[in-house]
């Protein structure tokens, strides 16, 4: 079998090496308890300090701001529904869209059943809302809007940094939301300059390890702690701080602030679509074309070829892809992205996620590309027309 | 070079090797999502499931029974949150006690605020829990008892068997906080009748950012954290896989040693209780004499403040806690403390000594060694104390 090819990034990275050098050291030797007294305990304060720094430097935000949590899930349901118990007195609407990941439409759900009402807003073919439609939606008693930046499945960005602004010059102005879980590390967000108030980001997306992530919550946006106990993180998100996975967080930040070209993933994707659509010309590429959508989400679909059989063949040559987001890979119904772009349901059901990171190779493009090919002919071959 | 004393083992433990060994792997080369179908997810997916199993052996109950958390803290909040909101048509009443951790107790108030009704249950001068009062305590709208397994601070292990006897002859949900009971103290889920149980991995030696949450099959419980479909739809988010599998070793490698673990900690425990009592005066233990976790001590010390009392400690390389760790940069004196009956004065004067499996006897010979002249020179600058001696002005 050949070298083996990672690109499912959107799922999940590897943990870059020196991240796990700095996970290692902080378990076996700083394992103390920052809320501790003793040295040990100010030495696990001053990396949680060190790390808090670090982040809100990348983003371009007062360090008070950023609230570590167990992930981007929990910095989702906890931006979400902290920001409806907060503001339940001055209203019970929120505004999101069709093709948010499922920590968001899943709180959202919830909310939906404990009292609040909640707009969807449809997006277009390539995956995009409209801020018009945003402007539209909103009502005097909406509180929250929460657009994702890029989507998990198919890459397409959205306009946040328009809602952002057009948000800001609403009288009741709601809180702003922004779940950029695909898109921190990979794209400029400026939440401060944007108007965005709260901010979830995942250590695991960008070569952390799992467990760990974070809300950035603007200075003055009240948040209703979901997790109550000792008080860490200023009483907005209680428990012992997962220190070895913060320090990671920290470390992986600082590797694709000081060590990254950002220009590199964009390259990478342009040579797979390059030799893809050579390869493979009836090959159709879902959501944005692919140098408008985010630089390591590609969703292609392969007519004909179920998405799932595509995913095993890739697999016996040793490249490993998604099919749609990995959290809903395993429940058979059709992606809620591909149906709000109107994809039909044929090619929704052969759509493959490719997905890439800064350990890619511009040969592993290519070679990509080839044992797709290969995959198509065979596959196609017990395919009836 | 100076000694090195690790002696907060209840505040957070260091990571074993032979649990680092085991996460390793799963950082850098089986590092896929276990929601993945390909190769790396299901390979992913057989480590939660290996150690999912682990935790279930733990326990005594069965895999599908637990669900993997960030953490203690979670645990409480999505056991008490959850049956509170899944069960307020039968009723608004919870039972629980005023020595809880502050993940059960703010939870607990925050319920409050919600219009759940709350009973904080006294406990004696060990700071015991009299199942006959829980007994008392029930009413007809009661739906959750939720009593920790031991106490974090004092140490005391409380009748869980018999409250879970109570619990469950009168239907009601009973909640165990046993964050600093599992891997050190025997722990029957089955056979104490505990329909939720919440532990944390950096107690027993495993990483941080990383606990279950016990379900009994069929206790009905909202979930805490909404999302993607992973632990069976009642806990989203990508799984902490590195995380979960240290939980997995930890808890097996902490359970199969237990009994030897507690003998060894319970006999240096012992010795240091003595030794203290024995050489320092005006000094009370608090919590039980023997009802109590093998590497607890906790003294409190009339005429010292606490917090100096540790600031000392550590200039001497020793590591220790004056409270929890969770409240000791806060001035209020526990509230374990006052809830066992101590008057202001002396529980600020207290001080957490928490053994663990890195601690040898040198280590407390070096603490009996060291503490006595600690205590004597920081009295000899109270105030507090002069008055005591009679007069005796040294500031």
């Amino acid at each position: 079998m050949e070298r083996e090819i990672y690109l499912d990034n959107a799922a999940t990275t590897p943990v870059h090496p020196d991240v796990a050098e700095a996970v290692m050291e902080c378990m076996l030797h700083d394992f103390g308890n920052p809320s501790s007294l003793h040295r040990m305990g100010l030495r696990a304060e001053k990396k949680l300090k060190e790390t808090r720094e670090r982040i809100a430097s990348a983003l371009g935000v007062d360090p008070e701001g950023v609230f570590f949590t167990s992930g981007g899930t929990e910095a989702n349901n906890l931006a979400i529904i902290g920001t409806a118990l907060a503001r339940k007195r001055e209203g019970r609407h929120c505004i999101t869209t069709k093709v948010e990941h499922p920590s968001v439409l899943n709180t959202f759900k919830y909310l939906e059943k404990e009292g609040w009402e909640v707009t969807y807003l449809p997006v277009n073919r390539d995956g995009v809302v409209s801020p018009d439609d945003v402007r539209r939606a909103i009502r005097p008693d909406t509180v929250l809007v929460s657009i994702m930046h890029v989507n998990n499945e198919i890459g397409s960005i959205q306009p946040v940094q328009e809602i952002g602004r057009l948000l800001k010059a609403q009288g009741n102005s709601p809180v702003f939301h922004v779940d950029a879980v695909q898109s921190f590390g990979k794209l400029d967000i400026k939440p401060v300059q944007w108007g965005i108030d709260l901010l979830s980001i995942s250590g695991h997306k960008i070569h952390a390890p799992k467990g760990i992530g974070a809300l950035y919550i603007r200075k003055g946006v009240k948040i209703h702690p979901l997790q109550w106990g000792g008080g860490q993180e200023k009483g907005v998100r209680s428990g012992t701080e997962n220190m070895p996975g913060i320090v990671g967080f920290g470390e992986a930040v600082r590797w694709l602030e000081e060590e990254v070209d950002r220009g590199y993933l964009y390259r990478l994707k342009g040579i797979l679509v390059a030799e893809l659509t050579e390869r493979v010309p009836s090959a159709v590429i879902n959501g944005p074309p692919p140098e408008e959508g985010a630089p390591h989400i590609l969703s292609v679909s392969f007519p004909g070829i179920r998405g799932e059989v595509m995913l095993h063949a890739l697999e016996e040559k040793g490249v490993y892809v998604g099919t749609g987001s990995a959290c809903s890979s395993r429940r058979g119904h059709m992606s809620h992205v591909l149906e709000a772009i109107g994809t039909k349901k044929d090619v929704a059901q052969g759509a493959i996620r490719l997905s890439l990171s800064y350990l890619n190779t511009e040969d592993e493009m290519r070679q990509t590309a080839r044992i797709i090919g290969q995959c198509v002919k065979e596959l196609e071959g017990f395919v009836r027309r | 070079m100076q000694r090195r004393v690790y002696m907060d083992h209840a505040a957070t433990t260091y990571t074993k090797q032979e649990v680092l060994d085991e996460m390793l792997p799963y950082f850098k080369e089986i590092y896929g999502n276990p929601s993945s179908v390909h190769g790396f997810g299901r390979e992913a997916r057989k480590a939660v499931d290996l150690a999912r199993e682990r935790t279930a052996a733990a326990l005594n109950v069965s895999p599908e029974e637990i669900y993997f958390t960030s953490g203690g803290t979670e645990a409480d909040n999505w056991a008490i949150k959850g049956v509170a909101w899944a069960n307020k048509e039968r009723g608004n009443h919870i039972i629980t006690t005023s020595i809880e951790h502050h993940a059960v107790l703010h939870t607990c108030q925050y319920l409050e605020k919600m219009g759940f009704e709350v009973t904080y249950l006294p406990v004696d001068s060990y700071g015991l829990v009299y199942p006959e009062q829980v007994k008392e305590a029930i009413t007809d709208k009661t739906i959750l008892i939720s009593v920790m397994f031991a106490n974090n601070e004092i140490g005391t292990i409380e009748p869980i068997k018999e409250i879970g006897q109570i619990a469950r002859e009168r239907g009601i949900y009973f909640h165990t906080d046993a964050v600093q009971a599992v891997g050190h103290i025997p722990v029957d889920v089955k056979d104490m009748n505990i329909d939720l149980l919440s532990l944390s991995a950096h107690k027993f030696y495993g990483p941080k950012g990383v606990g279950a949450l016990y379900i009994r099959k069929g206790v009905k419980l909202h979930p805490f954290i909404h999302g993607g479909a992973q632990e069976r739809n009642r806990r989203a988010g990508t799984e902490n896989l590195p995380g979960i599998v240290g939980l997995g070793k930890a808890i097996e490698l902490a359970v199969s040693n237990l009994e030897e673990n507690s003998k060894r900690l319970t006999a240096m425990r012992d010795r240091l209780i003595s030794g203290v009592l024995n050489s320092i005066e005006n000094v009370r233990l608090n919590g039980h004499p023997t009802k109590r976790l093998p590497g607890n001590a906790n003294f409190s010390f009339e005429f010292i403040e606490g917090e100096s009392l540790l600031l000392s400690l550590d200039m001497k390389g020793i590591a220790a806690s004056s409270g929890s760790a969770c409240t000791s940069g806060s001035l209020d004196p526990s509230h374990v403390l006052l809830a066992i009956g101590l008057p202001h004065e002396i529980a600020h004067g207290s001080l957490r000594l928490t053994l663990g499996d890195d601690n040898t006897d040198e280590d407390i010979d070096y603490v009996l060694e060291v503490l006595p002249g600690i205590v004597k020179r920081l009295r000899e600058m109270s105030p507090l104390f002069a008055q005591h001696k009679g007069g005796k002005h040294y500031v």
